[in-house]
């Protein structure tokens, strides 16, 4: 393999936005052949290093080439025409064509959609793909539209794929899918370079890591030769322990009890049926489920964001006396005297404003109080300062807008916000997405103190790994409906995986 | 190699946050290279000497006291119609019907001269003539606020065809209460008793209506940044969906923020009826209401900045007024100038906002030389 010529060549790479330098003299080989993992925490450069190879930056400095040959890559054509294809986080597909025409879309010459529905046929027969090239886009799920993305780049000739956190809107058995088809890739003599945070997929499926820090290259090695432990001391640049504590809860009460709840979207669409559970204090329970499959619309409810059709949501005070939500926006809500908190999975658009600064921020929760009508903002000012000092957030200022931030950063600031109101509920969707392994710890820090803390604690989560490992109870969603709820210790990955697809989660075999 | 792959001539990048001297430097570089184009462009066409062009642009604002006072009587009318569309623009509401509020507004205050001016003593007949102004200018905005926030209709086209509605509304009683009878006019209201007529402070007449809208400028800037509905605005402008996760009432503070709107534009349409012109004529916004919204723009939505983009806008077309008179130009070649200059300012943000970044000389021959 060593003697091989490098399928891309990445010398001395340099990007600047502004003062921040997001690449910084980086080298970087990819091979044919070959899976590379590229790692880094958030903000560490992985995603802008390989925008500048699929032509959307453009390199400040530094050299690329390609099988020997230095090119220049100006736009997203440039990189197609030397087989460079990307696949990026978000889809950008047209929803309402189907798949053949989406693959289609914008390439020169004659339309001739039988040829192409022949072509990806063929295509999906070599690597293992299932996609049927007439389903409409709309029809699809995630995973499906990602196997579009995928066929779309090949179709037009790429060899060396990048694939951005292709794994976080996927369920195990759709991972397992796409890294059998990666791996018929990269048998075929492809290059394949997959950003991710999870060490466990890096260590399944990749042959070679390469590793980013602060813009910075830190190194690349065989995965064969390496652990989770080392890349993650090497992303996060000292040492980190990868256990995640599940501390016994400590006098769980019942603290929300939700009862054959059911919500319908504004199109009618019924988002959740018949839900019914109850969430303790002191006691954090997981909420699994395919992504769209009612988490969100769970959430909302209960934080009075969603009109309800049918069922209840009680909450129960400490002697024992119940309250409605069904009914109350979020104001009542609060001014019944329930602490509610919730971390929404929209951060910029819902949970926090992007333009506004980190003290106008957290004046979110608490501008209304007091009775003048000038709004007090040293209070504001003063908590921003102090979640900046606890949670380490890194940001120029308590002045900078959050949009600045990065991912994991905009994070702490939103959880730091909600969990400073002392709440009794925390609601949190899919609170680590995103983030790098060290904020991604933080956070799992933060939510276990609030346990400790006897708040009731709902943890929508998508990294099943996760979820086992940090719930005390896990509740399955499938469809809208709850498949079951299992003991989050001694839960076996698998059975909570087929739950996620199948109600019950029992299979025929 | 391959000779023909080459660096792009320049790529544009964003820039990170500029200081604010160096942007009002760019802006101010920007107006002096627009002077400068503006110079060469009279000079070529006209064959006039572009300096005493650039004085006459200059004595159209401060020839003599007249001048000046009619130019700060004017930037004072721009400004507040602008400082009443700025809380609705904050709230991205685009309320383009302040023409419209602000004719109601003058409407009222009209009637109230003419109906009212016989019956009641003057101070009461001024009275009935805030509260009515106030009040039918923040109704015309209210209406489509309401239609906004009850059934998300597009408050553009709503408020733009509510203005409309006012200038014939507005035509029709021009023609119910003509003075005399058969010119279609309503001339001077009550010349001889002079009721309803605001008095005039220190013996200039216009320095009531600059004195009102000084006030509201600094109370809209309080407002809109210290107190707790100028937050919410901001929330609601920046993030529906952040305001109702903590609870404020998009649709209350829509309606709110609407009439407030409306009602600052009833104000400007009162001072043009009762202080200044003490007439009403359908064109008598004189189309302050699309101005001011390049007015609030230019200055990002900020009140104190406001002063300063009014002041440019009425000096410039003041400016071309005078070139078109003493050069015996046509009135449209000051409008060219004042296009120029605009386009030039409005350029100017995007240097702001980007840095474009040239190749590197020598860069060329390492590319075609490996």
């Amino acid at each position: 393999m060593d003697n091989k010529i490098a399928a891309v060549k990445m010398r001395n790479i340099t990007k600047r936005f502004g003062p921040v330098l997001a690449n910084d003299k980086v080298w970087l080989d990819i091979y044919r052949g070959e899976i590379l993992a590229l790692l880094g925490e958030n903000g560490s450069g992985k995603t802008t290093l390989m925008n500048m190879l699929s032509g959307i930056y453009f390199p400040d400095e530094g050299e690329i080439s390609i099988d020997g040959k230095e090119v220049v890559i100006r736009s997203p054509k440039d990189a197609f025409d030397l087989g460079i294809g990307m696949i990026h986080q978000h889809f950008k597909l047209v929803d309402v064509l189907t798949a053949a025409e989406n693959i289609v879309l914008g390439l020169e010459g004659k339309l001739d959609l039988k040829a192409a529905k022949e072509k990806i046929r063929g295509i999906c027969d070599a690597y293992g793909f299932e996609v049927d090239p007439d389903q409409k886009i709309y029809d699809m799920s995630v995973s499906q539209k990602q196997t579009v993305e995928i066929v779309k780049v090949l179709y037009r000739g790429a060899d060396i794929l990048i694939l951005d956190e292709p794994t976080a809107v996927l369920t195990p058995q759709e991972t397992d899918k796409l890294f059998a088809v990666l791996r018929n890739m990269r048998d075929d003599g492809k290059a394949v370079v997959i950003i991710t945070h999870k060490m466990h997929e890096v260590e399944a499926l990749s042959d070679r890591v390469a590793i980013l820090r602060h813009g910075q290259f830190i190194g690349d090695m065989p995965t064969r030769d390496t652990n989770a432990q080392e890349m993650t001391n090497m992303m996060v640049g000292h040492a980190v322990t990868l256990n995640i504590d599940r501390p016994e809860p400590v006098d769980p009460k019942p603290r929300i009890e939700v009862k054959n709840l059911t919500v319908r979207s504004i199109d009618g669409i019924l988002k959740l049926e018949d839900v019914s559970f109850t969430a303790n204090s002191g006691e954090i329970l997981g909420i699994a489920g395919i992504s769209g499959c009612g988490q969100k619309e769970l959430l909302e409810a209960i934080a009075g964001l969603q009109p309800v059709e049918s069922g209840s949501i009680q909450y129960i005070e400490d002697d024992g006396s119940r309250e409605e939500l069904i009914g109350k926006n979020p104001l009542s809500i609060a001014e019944m005297g329930v602490s509610l908190s919730f971390v929404p999975e929209d951060r910029l658009g819902m949970g926090l404003v992007a333009n506004m600064d980190l003290s106008d921020n957290m004046m979110l929760r608490s501008f209304r109080k007091g009775r003048s009508i000038f709004t007090d903002r040293k209070t504001p000012r003063q908590l921003a300062l102090d979640v900046v000092e606890e949670l380490e957030v890194r940001t120029p200022s308590v002045a900078t807008p959050v949009r600045r931030l990065s991912g994991g950063n905009v994070q702490k600031v939103l959880v730091g916000r909600e969990i400073a109101s002392a709440p009794t509920v925390l609601l949190t969707a899919y609170a680590v997405r995103g983030l790098d392994i060290n904020s991604s710890y933080t956070i799992y820090d933060l939510i276990n103190k609030q346990k400790a803390a006897g708040v009731a604690v709902l943890y929508v989560g998508e990294d099943l790994d996760v979820l086992l490992e940090l719930a005390d109870r896990i509740l399955v969603l499938c469809g809208g409906k709850v498949s079951g709820i299992v003991p989050g210790r001694g839960a076996k990955k698998r059975d909570v995986g087929l739950m996620m697809t199948k109600i019950g989660g029992k299979t025929d075999e | 190699m391959n000779n023909k792959q080459r660096s792009p001539l320049f790529h544009i990048a964003k820039r990170s946050a500029l200081r604010w001297y160096s942007a009002w430097a760019i802006r101010g570089g920007a107006v002096l290279l627009a002077l400068v184009v503006c110079g060469v462009i009279t000079s070529q066409v006209t064959g006039e000497d572009p300096i005493a062009v650039y004085k006459a642009i200059f004595e159209g604002s401060f020839g003599s006291s007249r001048k000046a006072w009619v130019l700060l009587q004017n930037i004072a009318m721009l400004l507040c119609v602008s400082l009443a569309v700025t809380p609705a623009f904050r709230m991205r509401c685009w309320n383009l019907g302040a023409e419209g509020q602000a004719l109601a507004g003058a409407l009222a205050a009209a009637a109230c001269m003419i109906l009212l001016g016989p019956k009641l003593p003057n101070g009461a007949v001024i009275l009935c003539m805030i509260v009515t102004s106030i009040l039918a200018g923040a109704i015309w905005a209210g209406i489509p606020a309401f239609f906004k926030a009850k059934w998300n209709t597009n408050e553009t086209l709503f408020t733009l065809m509510m203005n409309y509605v006012a200038t014939q509304l507005v035509s029709y009683y021009c023609v119910v209460w003509e003075s005399p009878k058969g010119s279609g006019n309503i001339g001077i209201i009550n010349p001889n008793t002079q009721i309803g007529w605001f008095p005039s402070i220190a013996g200039q007449k216009y320095l009531l209506n600059i004195l009102v809208v000084a006030l509201v400028c600094v109370a809209m800037y309080v407002y809109l940044n210290y107190s707790k509905h100028g937050y919410e605005i901001a929330v609601v402008g920046e993030s529906e969906r952040t305001a109702r996760y903590v609870g404020i009432k998009v649709e209350r503070v829509i309606i709110r923020t609407m009439l407030l709107s409306g009602a600052v534009c009833g104000l400007a349409g009162l001072l043009l009826v009762g202080s200044t012109n003490h007439t009403l004529t359908p064109t008598l916004v004189e189309g302050r209401g699309f101005t001011a919204v390049m007015v609030s723009w230019l200055a990002k939505f900020n009140p104190i900045w406001m002063i300063l983009t009014s002041f440019l806008l009425v000096f410039l077309s003041r400016g071309a007024g005078e070139i078109a008179t003493n050069f015996g130009l046509n009135s449209s070649f000051g409008d060219i100038l004042t296009g120029v200059i605009l386009f030039f300012i409005i350029g100017s943000e995007f240097f702001i906002n980007y840095e474009i970044h040239f190749r590197k000389s020598g860069e060329k021959e390492e590319t075609s030389n490996v």
